[in-house]
């Protein structure tokens, strides 16, 4: 198993760079000038995101580092207390809270749980699984909806929060039922 | 919904450093974020650039056609606004294929170039259309076959099986993006536009 995902993602990236080439060139497509021009494209889309970037991590940035997120967190963790979770669940409420809002914070996060707890505990796995299972909701809609210069998400965000918090909710039940 | 969350968390942090005695952290937080953003950006050309290139390369020669015609089938019900021949559903299933193979690289530039078409199909340019938001819940929420960054961490922390987790992600994935498209529906039923 280990070895095909393995090969797998060694292999994927360079087959498509020969295939997708080699078959355009045989169709007669100009290549070189078609990638330069989608490349251009590209350049334009990558440029036309940054303002929404900027807007989106100043109030992200701002709300973590000045501790609101820890305070937060806090907050929440009487309450999974009350709710008869298992404690070892409360290590990852920062990740929970987290996930959605910054990929980079997520994944610094996640892999100090990992590191701390080891990646076989129940803590490592739970946090593997929850990296692994959900998107950076905030990030994505910024890039997405920026890239086309859209300013109104409408329930998009709902949407997105409602995926998260399902994957969050499932990567607990199905960690602490194979490994709790 | 975004506007309320964007000046929550700026005034409530502002707050926090105020009352904790932290409010230098606002100022140095806050141009960190600009140039945060600014270098992701920049980060973000070369791949951006790299992959639209390509899937320029892969639309001419019909390969992103074939591939569309043979996909979407499995996704047609959930956009029923997009019309038949549309450039965007080539896009929309190569970004979801290279999410679920864990190809976060690849997948940006794919879902930035539906965005792109589905744009076209919009009639308020400003506003998110009901497909687009349908495309965003998908990717956001899209089933991970192979999550390479994590196992990556797994295996440098020295885990003995850095790959069982594959099936938990699988698991959550999937539950996510069926509640992702059953939440999508709902709203969608309630907003019409």
């Amino acid at each position: 198993m280990m070895q095909v995902v393995t090969q797998v993602t060694v292999w994927i990236i360079p087959a498509l760079l020969f295939l997708i080439p080699v078959y355009a060139y045989w169709r007669k497509v100009p290549i070189y000038e078609s990638f330069v021009e989608g490349a251009e494209d590209g350049f334009k889309t990558a440029i036309k995101i940054i303002p929404f970037l900027i807007g989106m991590l100043l109030a992200i940035q701002v709300f973590v580092d000045s501790g609101a997120l820890k305070l937060l967190v806090d907050a929440l963790t009487p309450l999974f207390i009350k709710l008869g979770w298992n404690p070892e669940i409360l290590n990852v409420i920062p990740l929970a809270v987290m996930r959605p809002l910054s990929g980079s914070g997520a994944l610094g996060v996640s892999t100090q749980l990992i590191n701390t707890f080891g990646p076989d505990s129940f803590v490592g796995r739970l946090a593997s699984t929850m990296q692994g299972s959900s998107d950076t909701t905030f990030f994505v809609l910024t890039v997405y909806f920026g890239a086309v210069g859209i300013k109104k998400y409408r329930y998009a965000l709902k949407v997105g929060l409602i995926a998260d918090f399902i994957g969050l909710i499932a990567s607990i039940w199905i960690v602490s039922m194979l490994f709790g | 919904m975004l506007n309320a969350i964007w000046v929550f968390m700026l005034c409530i942090g502002i707050l926090v450093a105020a009352l904790t005695g932290n409010i230098g952290a606002v100022t140095s937080s806050a141009l960190n974020a600009a140039e945060l953003g600014v270098k992701t950006g920049i980060q973000l050309i070369g791949v951006i650039s790299l992959w639209m290139g390509l899937m320029r390369l892969a639309e001419r020669a019909g390969i992103v056609s074939v591939i569309a015609k043979v996909f979407r089938p499995l996704i047609s019900p959930l956009f029923p606004d997009l019309k038949r021949d549309s450039p965007a559903w080539g896009s929309i299933v190569m970004n979801l294929c290279a999410n679920i193979l864990g190809l976060g690289n690849a997948a940006t530039p794919f879902g930035l170039k539906a965005m792109q078409e589905l744009q076209q199909e919009n009639p308020h340019p400003d506003t998110a259309s009901r497909s687009m938001i349908t495309f965003l819940a998908l990717n956001t929420s899209c089933i991970t076959l192979v999550p390479a960054t994590i196992i990556g961490i797994r295996i440098a922390a020295g885990s003995q099986q850095p790959t069982e987790i594959i099936g938990t992600t699988l698991f959550a994935t999937t539950c996510a993006m069926f509640c992702a498209i059953l939440a999508d529906w709902l709203f969608r039923r309630r907003n019409s536009l």
